[in-house]
């Protein structure tokens, strides 16, 4: 049966079945998840060999290779299409095992966390490109 | 939360054992989970050995031997013995299956298990109670709409192509094997459909016949009746029909994205 959150509930089962009906949502979140998982794969194979080039640079020349337009580009795209990708994953973990008011809680919570991230790694980038 | 443990109520004690009768040789014991609502007792695993040269190849003839011979209290449900009621979906071995279908010598190891459907509630024994996964069926509307009468003088036709669409799902036999072998199932059951009612949206969806389409995409566009699925595969691994559930589901999906631009 469905959770009782301690209450006695005689509805019908149909009743509780289609419930306050469909959300009339869901697939854009899943198909951005499968888009953003595409553009990840080219620009993560990217990333990794990049930094790992970079073993042994200083900092000024890591800094001259990030204020370059393309590495600058590549960066911001690889930092906001990662935290996208980060919100929307977590969102589906979330919504799978947790349940009442504490699923739209962490929801918006995670939803936060990778804005700021993402907007303090974009400035980060920005600052040192510009 | 989801919960991960049984409760203390739920949690499978040892029952009796019914040993096989002297002189059998060619015996094989079969661990059957009990429960009985009237009694107020924990579940028990009882042990029942069985001379297989006296038995139907088959685990339900089994079943049947033991609710004939030995303990007429097992309870299961049955009806065909061959596969298309779907009446006898069990787990079997870790595994959900119709008894109906799978041999005894399919199971190598010392004691055959056999255990209600997962994660259903228990009317008893083996019989699980499907009243809301039922409600989940008729909530998705399984039969033709159509606005357009048909022709006065004949059936509404569909060409081989159209009807060619319809194999893998029409041989459905809703015995449930693939919606309680999901693990998002388990978690949301509540609000994800599962993949045997999904399989039976998408044959309408799929039906040329059908002209509510659209609607039936509606009705599904929700991130728990229909995105609850993570290509987890446990149902096409388990349909004892060897349908495809997974494949319709990610059909309805791809249809979704498709009617956006």
């Amino acid at each position: 049966m469905t959770e009782q959150h301690g209450t006695v509930r005689l509805q019908s089962s149909l009743a509780r079945v289609r419930g306050m009906g469909s959300a009339k949502g869901g697939t854009h979140h899943w198909w951005m998840q499968r888009v953003t998982s595409i553009a990840l794969l080219p620009l993560t194979i990217w990333f990794v060999f990049a930094v790992a080039g970079h073993t042994g640079s200083t900092h000024a020349e890591m800094v001259t290779w990030m204020a370059r337009p393309l590495n600058a580009v590549l960066l911001l795209s690889f930092v906001l299409i990662s935290f996208h990708h980060a919100a929307a994953g977590m969102q589906v973990i979330i919504e799978d095992y947790v349940r009442g008011e504490m699923r739209m809680f962490l929801i918006l919570a995670v939803k936060a966390a990778c804005w700021i991230l993402a907007l303090v790694s974009a400035l980060a980038v920005l600052r040192i490109a510009i | 939360m989801a919960t991960f443990t049984l409760p203390k109520n739920s949690t499978i004690q040892t029952g009796k054992t019914y040993k096989a009768e002297p002189g059998a040789k060619n015996v094989k014991s079969f661990k059957i989970y009990r429960w009985d609502p009237d009694t107020g007792e924990n579940p028990r695993y009882d042990t029942y050995e069985l001379d297989l040269d006296k038995c139907g190849p088959m685990v339900l003839d089994a079943l049947i031997k033991i609710k004939n011979e030995t303990d007429t209290t097992l309870t299961f449900r049955r009806s065909c013995r061959e596969g298309i009621c779907g009446s006898c979906a069990m787990n079997i071995d870790g595994m959900n299956t119709l008894a109906c279908l799978k041999p005894i010598e399919d199971v190598k190891k010392a004691d055959v298990r056999i255990t209600p459907l997962p994660h259903m509630p228990v009317v008893k024994d083996l019989v699980p109670d499907l009243s809301q996964i039922y409600a989940q069926l008729r909530s998705i509307e399984p039969w033709l709409k159509s606005d357009t009468a048909p022709p006065p003088d004949s059936e509404r036709l569909q060409s081989k192509e159209e009807r060619a669409k319809l194999d893998g799902l029409w041989e459905c036999i809703l015995c449930f094997c693939c919606s309680t072998s999901c693990p998002s199932y388990w978690w949301n059951g509540d609000r994800y459909l599962g993949p045997a009612v999904l399989l039976q949206a998408y044959r309408w969806i799929a039906d040329s016949r059908d002209e509510r389409t659209g609607e039936r995409l509606d009705n599904l566009e929700d991130p728990f009746r229909l995105y609850r699925c993570h290509t987890i595969m446990n149902c096409t691994a388990t349909c004892p029909k060897g349908l495809n559930p997974a494949q319709a589901i990610g059909n309805i999906k791809q249809m979704m994205v498709e009617r956006q631009g």
